[in-house]
């Protein structure tokens, strides 16, 4: 029973100081003077510049590493290849490797002298190479969410579609998706998430140039930076704030997710 | 017809079904029996088209179709553990196979309607899988399967995941449905009783080669090998020779050719009496008797009883028992 009990203070007590605390403080320092210093702060020509360019970025990143991940996830689960183990590694080399190092080896690969210099439009430092640098990023999440899930449920259902004459596209639409749909949206939050809450790779690619190149988590820094505490208070309240409405949308897929 | 020619399927080294043939009469019942591990689902799956042999050919129908995707085979597949679209109605799964060949939406609800009723499940069409009994889920996926009128109905272990009293309804249930609807059926089982006792022919698979085709009968009583004698029915050793249990006489007095005997254990079945006995060398062997003649004898544990053989089961040789069915 005592035992008990200290396992849940203890847990809760270490999840305050690490977690609760801090953030609290950002929202408290935020709201210290009121809503209106922090409205203003977030509602600048850059910062709302900087909301939008991370929610076009995420808009872009998201949608097409969904894709990839289901297409890849099916490649590692359904089928035989030679290669495949290295694929299902390299899938996992984001999260192994530091955003710093993305961002650098797109800079070398974008830059003038690099093997993609001479493109007809702007990369680096511009919009495009902040996409691939959050593509990067957050490439495994999809994957790593619909990989077990798609193992658990086994090939039955699927071969019980093709015998009953479904096709290879419309066994994945009526059969496949419906049975991972909530890995999927798992997954999707998990790449939101860290498409809007990226930092160093999109540093490292953007130039960070104000009303250009800056996304929220930019903007955050460079307010810091520049002693403008009420607008990197303002913008970090913002980033947590979509940070925790993304974490009350996978509670409610969880328990859903688990149930099936 | 469904004939399966020369096929032979590999799995890495294990060899799962080596130069079978398989002829299987129109409107027939056929169980595909053996062991665990012996092939027989390979070889359902084989010809659904589920998994491609290594050598050989499939025909349905006199249609080659060892190149055929299972969509375009025509066949009806119930797999081992019912494969239930979880995610759809149990409407919605029966009706799977019509709605992806986009068949008008009176047409299906109609012949959903009517399948349902012939599985008598009517009126739990908008449940989920989850929400039926095992035995209940077996019956949606034979509608499911029935639904696109295969011209093959193919079952894998079809009541193995079922309790013993579900088992035997589904059983008696499965030969009516056969009369009523008449499609060429193939079940896979592990369990002799099974096949014995619902289905026309057997073809009997061990270590992925074909041991026997022939009905019940055949099987039973011109076994081509011991292994068939072993797997169908039972058998027991006297005196060096394999035979049935039921063909051991047990008698109160001494006569020609019989061996005295030692009661060792009786075990009351009902109608049928099994009686493990122990002659004088300390071999062991079995005899099934009436209960009536039990009685006569005053059968009891430690008594000596004298055992001979009344008839030896036929040990036909290969060449003769596995023919083709007409």
């Amino acid at each position: 029973m005592i035992a008990r009990i200290s396992l849940r203070v203890g847990v809760l007590v270490y999840l305050a100081a690490i977690l609760l605390v801090p953030v609290g403080l950002v929202f408290w320092r935020t709201f210290e003077h009121g809503v209106g210093p922090a409205w203003d702060a977030v509602t600048t020509p850059d910062a709302k510049h900087a909301f939008w360019l991370t929610l076009k970025i995420a808009a872009i990143a998201v949608p097409l590493n969904t894709v990839f991940g289901v297409l890849c996830a099916l490649a590692i689960v359904r089928h035989r290849f030679p290669g495949k183990g290295v694929l299902n590694a390299v899938v996992d080399l984001p999260l192994a490797l530091s955003p710093v190092v993305v961002g650098l080896s797109i800079v070398l690969l974008y830059s003038r002298d690099g093997w993609l210099g001479s493109l007809p439009f702007q990369v680096l430092f511009a919009t495009p190479a902040m996409v691939l640098a959050t593509i990067f990023v957050s490439l495994p999440f999809v994957v790593r969410e619909v990989v077990p899930v798609l193992r658990e449920i086994g090939t039955d259902q699927e071969e019980a579609a093709a015998t009953l004459g479904a096709g290879a596209f419309s066994t994945f639409r009526r059969v496949t998706l419906p049975a991972i749909r909530w890995a999927v949206a798992y997954g999707v939050i998990l790449t939101t998430a860290r498409a809007i809450g990226e930092y160093g790779a999109v540093r490292v690619v953007s130039g960070n140039i104000e009303g250009k190149t800056q996304t929220m988590t930019l903007l955050v820094q460079d307010s810091y930076d520049n002693y403008d505490i009420t607008g990197a208070y303002a913008a970090s309240v913002l980033l947590a704030m979509i940070a925790i409405a993304t974490l009350l949308l996978m509670t409610m897929f969880r328990p859903r997710e688990e149930s099936t | 017809m469904i004939s399966a020619r020369n096929v032979t399927k590999r799995f890495g080294e294990f060899v799962a079904l080596d130069d079978v043939s398989v002829n299987v009469p129109s409107g027939a019942l056929m169980a595909l029996l053996g062991p665990s591990g012996s092939g027989k689902s390979t070889l359902l799956r084989v010809i659904a088209g589920l998994e491609k042999p290594d050598a050989g050919d499939v025909f349905i129908s006199g249609r080659e179709a060892t190149q055929l995707r299972p969509q375009q085979r025509g066949v009806g597949f119930v797999f081992q553990h019912y494969a239930p679209f979880k995610h759809m109605t149990v409407a919605d799964n029966v009706a799977f196979g019509l709605t992806v060949r986009r068949r008008p939406k009176q047409e299906i609800r109609d012949r959903v309607h009517e399948l349902l009723e012939l599985v008598q499940l009517e009126g739990l069409g908008k449940r989920y899988p989850a929400q039926l009994s095992g035995g209940q889920r077996q019956r949606m996926a034979l509608a499911r399967a029935l639904a696109v009128e295969p011209e093959v109905l193919l079952l894998d272990e079809p009541f193995g995941a079922l309790d013993a009293r579900v088992r035997q309804e589904l059983r008696e249930w499965l030969r009516r449905l056969h009369d009523e609807v008449h499609v060429t059926t193939v079940f896979v089982t592990h369990d002799q009783e099974e096949a014995m006792q619902i289905a026309d022919h057997i073809v009997l698979v061990n270590h992925g080669r074909v041991e026997q085709i022939g009905t019940p009968q055949d099987l039973y009583e011109r076994p081509a090998n011991e292994f068939v004698l072993t797997f169908v029915g039972e058998a027991t050793k006297f005196r060096g020779d394999l035979v049935r249990p039921h063909d051991v006489v047990l008698g109160a007095l001494p006569e020609d050719g019989a061996e005295e005997a030692l009661v060792e254990r009786i075990a009351y079945l009902g109608f049928e009496v099994r009686v493990q006995l122990v002659l004088g060398d300390g071999e062991r062997f079995d005899a099934q008797i009436t209960h009536d003649e039990a009685e006569r004898l005053e059968l009891a544990r430690g008594q000596i009883i004298y055992a001979r053989l009344v008839r030896r089961a036929d040990v036909a040789t290969r060449d003769e028992l596995v023919r083709p069915l007409a």
